[in-house]
């Protein structure tokens, strides 16, 4: 039987103010447990919200990247249910009136988009459970597809899409590992041909873009067996086991939870304004997108390269801030997506902590390009220069790597070749173009690499010419 | 000097400024009166005497300087027992001042001792602290009223120059009016409800309850205000109160809703009301017949609105952050694990459930399962949606009674106060003995009860509302009727 495959994604998205959605404490990860909490993130009674205005502007911003209809006036409601990570035993969260809703991404509907604030997070040991309220009170904005994704493969550009948007507004991290984009998965599979749509999974615990892909490849083709041995599936909630890579049951059947949403007693109602709007709009940077069309005109560089660059902000930027040193786009574009990205992947770094200046980079960009290093040279002083935190010149002096292009200097050596090969020059004299290759290799061997390889070849034919035939 | 507990706030402040009495003298006058009629009042929680003493000996300058003043118990003060008059936040010390705590200090007042209400404010009459029952000063076998009886008692009985109290559906307008002072509760959004523990969130309102108009003028100028801690709180600048308080009133158009003289209204306290306004007319004030239809009701929405806000502001007292813990098998708190899925299921619900269990008092088990109900999905609409919509003709029955007339006058409540558990087994009874004051917490409008006269002994209030915003009316309105009557001048024998 051939199916078809529904994904829905529910995004949590962490947004990256300083301080808090309603409390003015600061929000840096990985500090000491309770040590960034106040009265009003730690739900003490008679405390009360006050919304963090910078929130609300980065979300608006993000529904506007997302191509969102723009809720005139929004508004907060409270959600009811007792965990020990929810101080107040609601979370402050938005029902009827989200901030954005009707959005596009990728091509995938975009229902809502709205507000509201994280909870604590609770620690466990044998001995017992302990609770951080740091992140209560972070806020969140949950960005709810429509289920129009059709593959896992397509769930993972949503994502990365997202992700990219994201940074480019500034408005969210978007780590996966540190919690700042959580991610949970509705799938269902259903026959081809069928009007009804199949029963609704959830997938939850995923811990990377990959790990969403492969849950639901795993969902897929777990569901699409039972569906073919004509047995059916129930609904129920899955946790993603990263270790594994398959799927458990968490929770059969929904509970049914009644969340009791009423609007908040304790903010107003927010209206964002058509003046408010335009001067986001003029505060909105250039989008993946954007960026990507721009670099393919302007630099005259490849679609390819073009989307590679633009994907991360941070490379683009990296991208721009060497032409200022170095206007050869190709071959910055060539050594970014190969030997930068490599490097970014095999060593785990990121971006940010990517310690090679433009400058000191395009420097040694530039020693290739004079031909001062071969290329090879070049990938080891590149390495170097990350190791040592060297600069290029420093280290191809040190190791005397300079290559050798003096003709006089090269000549010599050359003379020596010539006599100690009499029978490759012979070959190449009458005709052989590949004992020429074979005297250039000689001569590379000879200055263990560092000669000009281009100059060696050409000091070759002329002196290849005007040796004379030597006779047996 | 001797007893000058029994005086007013501005009173004393003005003997303080002429060094005829010292602040440490008014309170040991007031530690003295406490000693003697606390026994029959029964009107305070806590105090820490040795600490107030201190405090008086060197208060701070400002409006209020060396004036001590008794605060309800669900009213936040940093590093002191605030309780809600509730089992289950047994314990708890607030880390931090409510904004009019915090207001109140930087003026010089004296914090002298948390007072009785009823738990977590849901009541009419304070049977329902945890506690302690507190005794009306004019009768000791009859309630103070509530929820802020506490307070009203002790300023009744000289025990408090003057108190804090909160209004969600009359609690300070009901005690006064039961025990003879005036409540004023100010339009909402006038007083920050920062660290006020919260009943009915878009109802709650901190008011005063004082011994005369004048000293509620005084107190309003010390705690109103924009608070930026407080979404809620409105930014409009707030008025020399006292200033306004000699000025006359003639010509002043006050409304006689006819919703409000209806069967069920004592005929002793008819007549009062009915005198009363004779004084205003004598005034110089004109009386207008007004209508306030959808005044019936006013009690039926109150109920679900206030109910469901409740239910969820008391979530939070879960046995988890703060407050009590509750166990079923040890006395001590447990130290759970939740480590293990079923343990996560079976410990908490345990906790929660024999911690809400034990913690709450009757009523306010009662009000939280109303609220939840109402807030229920399948009868939300019906009920929490429906009440809302009707609230806002509630609203509008104001705003166009107030296009005919500049006040509003009623009585406080229906009868004068009731014997101490007469209305316990019945609490639609109880309920409806809010019915004239909680109109203005639906409708956010500012309003006043003052003393009008007895009946039998037992004080009648007057109630008057005004415009949003317009508390400088009330209070020059109440100040002429008060300057020209003497009921506010009566102490009952303790």
């Amino acid at each position: 039987m051939k199916f078809k495959t529904v994904i829905g994604l529910e995004v949590h998205l962490q947004l990256n103010t300083h301080t808090k959605i309603f409390c003015a404490c600061a929000m840096r990860f990985g500090v000491s447990p309770n040590s960034q909490v106040c009265p009003v993130c730690l739900g003490l009674p008679g405390s009360l919200p006050v919304l963090n205005n910078k929130v609300l502007n980065k979300a608006v911003k993000l529904c506007l990247a997302l191509d969102c209809q723009i809720a005139k006036e929004i508004r907060f409601d409270r959600k009811n249910y007792f965990y020990p990570d929810l101080p107040k035993g609601y979370q402050i969260s938005q029902y009827d009136k989200p901030v954005g809703s009707n959005g596009k991404l990728n091509g995938i509907g975009i229902t809502r988009i709205h507000l509201e604030e994280d909870a604590g997070k609770l620690i466990h040991n044998p001995e017992g459970s302990l609770v951080d309220y740091n992140r209560a009170g972070t806020p969140l904005l949950e960005i709810v597809s429509e289920p129009d994704i059709q593959n896992p493969k397509q769930a993972y550009d949503y994502l990365s899409a997202l992700k990219s948007i994201s940074e480019y507004l500034e408005v969210s991290d978007c780590n996966m590992e540190e919690g700042s984009l959580r991610c949970d998965a509705n799938i269902s599979i259903s026959p081809i041909h069928s009007e009804e749509l199949g029963v609704k999974i959830e997938i939850k615990n995923m811990n990377s873009f990959r790990g969403v892909q492969k849950a639901l490849e795993y969902e897929e083709k777990r569901q699409r067996e039972i569906l073919n041995k004509g047995e059916k599936l129930s609904q129920e909630t899955r946790l993603w086991d990263a270790e594994k890579e398959i799927t458990l049951v968490m929770r059969s059947k929904e509970e049914a939870n009644d969340y009791r949403y009423f609007p908040e007693p304790d903010l107003p109602c927010f209206f964002i304004s058509l003046d408010m709007i335009e001067e986001i709009k003029k505060q909105m940077p250039e989008l993946p997108q954007q960026r990507q069309q721009r670099f393919i005109s302007q630099y005259k560089i490849p679609e390819y390269d073009a989307a590679v660059l633009t994907k991360e902000k941070k490379m683009a930027d990296y991208f721009e801030k060497c032409l200022e040193f170095f206007d050869k786009p190709k071959t910055i574009s060539n050594w970014l997506m190969r030997d930068v990205l490599n490097f970014l992947k095999t060593e785990k770094v990121s971006w940010d902590d990517f310690s090679l200046s433009p400058q000191n980079f395009t420097d040694l960009l530039k020693f290739v390009e004079v031909k001062e290093i071969s290329i090879n040279m070049g990938r080891e002083v590149f390495l170097e220069m990350l190791k040592s935190n060297k600069k290029a010149k420093e280290i191809i002096a040190e190791k005397g790597l300079a290559q050798v292009s003096d003709e006089g200097k090269l000549k010599s050596i050359i003379g020596k070749i010539i006599i100690a090969n009499s029978k490759s020059v012979k070959d190449f004299q009458s005709g052989k173009e590949k004992a020429l290759m074979f005297l250039v290799g000689q001569v590379m061997k000879e200055t263990k690499g560092k000669a000009n390889a281009a100059v060696v070849q050409k000091l070759l034919r002329e002196e290849c010419k005007k040796s004379p035939l030597v006779s047996l | 000097m001797k007893n000058l507990n029994q005086l007013t706030a501005h009173k004393l402040l003005e003997m303080l400024k002429k060094e005829e009495i010292t602040s440490l003298e008014i309170v040991q006058s007031l530690f003295e009166r406490i000693e003697k009629a606390e026994d029959k009042i029964r009107a305070y929680l806590f105090w820490d005497k040795e600490k107030i003493l201190a405090k008086a000996k060197k208060s701070k300058q400002g409006l209020l300087s060396g004036i001590p003043i008794a605060i309800k118990d669900n009213i936040c003060v940093e590093g002191e027992p605030t309780g809600c008059a509730s089992q289950i936040l047994q314990g708890f010390i607030s880390p931090y001042d409510a904004t009019v705590v915090k207001n109140l200090k930087a003026k010089g007042a004296i914090l002298c001792g948390r007072t009785n209400m009823d738990e977590f404010a849901f009541g009419s009459s304070t049977e329902n602290s945890a506690y302690q029952v507190t005794h009306n000063p004019w009768d000791g076998q009859r309630v103070p009223g509530g929820s802020s009886g506490g307070s009203a008692a002790a300023v009744a009985a000289d025990e408090a120059i003057f108190a804090l109290g909160s209004d969600t559906g009359g609690s300070i307008r009901q005690p006064a009016g039961l025990c003879g002072v005036v409540g004023f509760k100010p339009t909402y959004g006038r007083v920050s409800r920062y660290g006020l523990i919260a009943f009915g969130s878009s109802l709650d309102q901190i008011g005063t309850l004082t011994k005369d108009v004048a000293d509620a003028a005084l107190l309003l100028k010390a705690i109103a205000g924009f608070d930026n801690q407080d979404s809620t709180s409105v930014d409009i600048s707030v008025p020399d109160y006292e200033k306004y308080l000699e000025r006359e009133i003639k010509g002043l158009k006050i409304g006689l809703p006819d919703e409000y003289f209806i069967e069920g209204l004592e005929r002793n306290v008819k007549q009062r009301v009915e005198e009363a306004i004779k004084v205003f007319e004598g005034l110089g004030a004109e009386m207008v017949r007004i209508s306030l239809p959808h005044t019936e009701f006013a009690v039926a929405v109150y109920y679900i609105l206030a109910t469901a806000e409740a239910s969820s502001n008391l979530l939070r007292f879960d046995g988890v952050e703060y407050g009590v813990r509750k166990t079923v098998n040890s006395l001590q708190p447990t130290v759970y694990s939740l480590q293990k899925t079923e343990n996560r299921k079976n410990l908490l619900s345990e906790m929660y459930e024999k911690t809400r269990e034990e913690g709450f008092g009757k009523e306010a088990k009662r009000r939280i399962i109303l609220g939840t109900y109402v807030l229920s999905r399948g009868y939300y609409d019906q009920y929490y949606l429906k009440a809302a919509k009707v609230r806002n003709l509630v609203v509008k029955d104001f705003k166009e009674a107030f296009e005919k007339c500049d006040l509003i006058l009623t009585p406080t409540s229906p009868t004068p106060a009731w014997k101490i558990g007469e209305k316990t087994e019945d609490p639609l009874r109880m309920y409806l003995s809010d019915i004239f004051t909680i109109p203005a917490n639906l409708a956010g409008i500012p309003a006043v009860s003052i003393p009008c006269g007895f009946c039998k002994g037992l004080p009648v209030g007057l109630q008057l509302f005004g415009k949003a915003f317009a508390e400088e009316k009330i209070l020059q309105a109440a100040y002429a009727y008060e300057q020209s009557t003497e009921w506010h001048l009566q102490k009952p024998k303790i």
